[in-house]
């Protein structure tokens, strides 16, 4: 059904589709509309889920590992503080091996107080064992939410997925939305180590050094098969409702000589400079890199890069502009811009491409020689 | 005589101290609920009491958790087994950090939200999985490794805290009274919404005492009137058997402190710190059950 909606109300479409038996969730701004739209959907009866309304971001965590572990489908959404404030149990999810399915509105960190986008509150949990996907449109929140479900809930994966959306920039934006009747698109969750009382198991047991990194790698490898089933779900997305994405979603890519890299609204802001410097003679091409982990691989190679982190590691570097040094040796050049909600036009994505010198790091605003 | 099931839920493998009184408090706890029963456990002793994987030394569905969230897993596990129509207990397994100090926040939120499940605290007054350093429920006077001079502060009253929430049902218990116990467990789950037991858990180790001495140990902290027995239900107080005895005649709180290394060297002012909480509990309560307040 065709409609318009926010970002945060495509999710909350979309986890109404897939219907959980469990959400549990905690407000906060921006991605509050995700739970009160929910909230309506179990108070009127469209959505037959519990809804736990809990005291903090930890205890959701908490109360969708307690529902998880049962077999329950489960979703919970938070931002920025929040998730960092359910950083331990974000780990815990991942370690037990419980297939949660998270919405973040990435929000920057405090203090102080900021409520616009940035990705530095998801990037802190990339390490956690969640798969973490980072989407652009209103469609594309909705679409992916859905596939979440099926990512995650797979055999060959079973561990949690965090889909991130853009505080305000996209949570916010009404942009139309076609509504799926998503079938059997998302099978019936079928936990391997659900609690069975008639076969009672510790769950979480003490782990010695003899056997702690054992389960370590069950989580690594089961990231390294989450690719092909993200390639599958993809596929059969497009075979049954006409639309796919891809692990990077390329825009005049193929003969490109200079690439723009950036995640979220701003690799579809790109775009549009890619419009703009085509124009210009200039030959450039973008990439939108959607899944962070796992991290997609892709050649690089004979082109030039323009990196757009809306994140930082402090004393390392942009985040994505690192990780494709250290995995593609390429010598791109780093922008740093729209931290906390910092506005971040196409215009300026050109002049980032325009002015680039590669092997160097600009701060947009900050060095001022842009 | 309350029949007490023969079949066992904790195994002949356990990795307790002599004379745990945990052990033997989930011991009952788990005879009176059954198999249909899942336990969540935060960090406490029974994290390590439990076995050591692939081990498990407690034959009930175990979900261990991280220190603060029990209570919130809980209520997940909870609301999940509803939606699936399962009538199935699930009863938190928590010593007293994890509940009156880091969990309470969690604690909370579950018993104001009416989560159905039984919360039970073992409390032996201090951190003991970590060697016992202090916690909100160490009594003032006793020495712990962070409060080598004795505690300044008075215990945390966690029961007025928790029925300040409504609760279907709250108790107190002793692991030296085990049918009071089983009784207390059997009714809880019989009822629906949020019910709490707080269990004295008399710590050999911790408290410095000989281990045969646990049930001792735990008579005396009731005789004494330190501990009252009593039970709460739908907001009814009752003050049960030895504590009512205990009221009329109770042996005198240095008979109980005298006993345990932990109060070596504890000042008259604590000792009357002490005597004076142990009275005005004991006042409130009786109060209570007479339906004063």
């Amino acid at each position: 059904m065709l409609t318009i909606a926010t970002g945060n109300k495509a999710v909350a479409a979309a986890v109404k589709e897939v219907r959980p038996d469990v959400i549990a969730a905690y407000p906060i701004t921006p991605q509050t509309e995700i739970v009160e739209q929910i909230a309506e959907y179990v108070t009127s009866g469209e959505l037959d889920s519990r809804y736990i309304p809990v005291e903090s971001e930890h205890s959701a965590m908490a109360a969708c590992i307690g529902a998880s572990i049962t077999g329950a489908r489960t979703f919970t959404a938070t931002s920025s503080h929040g998730l960092l404030y359910m950083h331990e149990m974000v780990n815990w999810a991942a370690g037990a091996r419980l297939p949660i399915v998270m919405a973040n509105v990435n929000r920057a960190i405090g203090p102080g107080w900021n409520v616009w986008a940035e990705h530095t509150d998801a990037f802190q949990e990339r390490d956690t064992g969640w798969l973490q996907v980072y989407v652009s449109t209103v469609q594309e929140a909705y679409d992916t939410t859905l596939m979440a479900f099926r990512i995650a809930e797979h055999a060959d994966v079973i561990l949690p997925v965090m889909v991130n959306l853009d505080g305000f920039l996209l949570s916010h934006s009404m942009q139309s939305l076609d509504t799926l009747n998503a079938g059997d698109f998302v099978p019936p969750l079928h936990l391997p180590h659900a609690i069975d009382v008639l076969n009672p198991a510790g769950y979480g047991t003490l782990t010695g050094p003899d056997e702690h990194f054992r389960f370590r790698w069950e989580i690594e490898k089961s990231m390294r098969r989450s690719r092909k089933v993200i390639a599958e779900t993809e596929r059969d997305f497009a075979e049954r409702f006409g639309r796919s994405y891809g692990v990077a979603e390329e825009y005049r890519y193929e003969d490109a000589d200079v690439v723009v890299i950036a995640m979220g609204t701003l690799g579809k802001e790109a775009e549009v400079a890619v419009d703009l410097l085509r124009n210009e003679g200039v030959n450039a091409g973008s990439l939108r890199i959607r899944w962070l982990r796992p991290f997609p691989d892709f050649d690089l190679s004979g082109r030039e890069v323009v990196v757009i982190d809306r994140d930082y590691s402090f004393g390392f570097g942009g985040v994505i502009a690192q990780s494709l040094m250290a995995r593609q040796r390429v010598d791109l050049y780093s922008v740093i811009a729209g931290l906390g909600g910092q506005e971040v036009t196409y215009d300026d994505i050109a002049g980032f491409v325009r002015d680039r010198r590669p092997g160097t790091e600009l701060w947009f605003g900050v060095n001022g020689d842009v | 005589m309350t029949e007490i099931p023969k079949e066992e839920f904790i195994l002949k493998c356990t990795s307790a101290c002599a004379g745990c009184p945990s052990t033997l408090i989930l011991r009952y706890v788990l005879k009176a609920a059954g198999s249909d029963t899942v336990l969540v456990v935060p960090a406490c002793c029974t994290s390590v009491i439990q076995g050591i994987y692939p081990n498990t030394a407690v034959n009930v569905p175990l979900y261990n958790v991280a220190f603060a969230a029990a209570a919130a897993c809980a209520s997940g596990m909870s609301e999940a087994f509803q939606k699936a129509g399962k009538k199935t207990n699930v009863i938190v397994y928590a010593g007293d950090g994890g509940t009156v100090d880091i969990g309470i926040q969690a604690l909370s939120g579950a018993f104001e939200r009416e989560t159905d499940f039984l919360y039970i605290c073992y409390d032996n007054e201090a951190y003991g999985n970590t060697g016992m350093q202090r916690s909100g429920s160490t009594p003032i006077g006793a020495r712990t490794t962070t409060t080598p001079g004795g505690k300044v502060h008075a215990k945390k009253d966690l029961d007025a805290i928790v029925a300040a929430h409504n609760p279907s049902y709250l108790a107190t218990a002793c692991a030296a009274y085990p049918q009071d116990l089983f009784k207390k467990v059997q009714k809880a789950l019989t009822l629906r919404g949020s019910k709490f037991i707080h269990v004295l858990a008399p710590c050999p180790p911790g408290w410095r005492f000989s281990s045969e001495m646990t049930v001792e140990m735990g008579k005396l902290a009731v005789r004494s009137g330190l501990w009252i027995l009593y039970e709460s239900e739908f907001g009814k107080v009752t003050i049960n058997g030895p504590s009512k005895a205990a009221m009329i005649k109770p042996v005198p709180i240095e008979d109980y402190l005298s006993v345990q290394g932990r109060f070596k060297g504890i000042d008259r002012k604590a000792i009357d710190a002490l005597k004076s909480q142990a009275e005005q509990r004991a006042k409130h309560l009786q109060k209570e059950a007479e339906g004063i307040c």
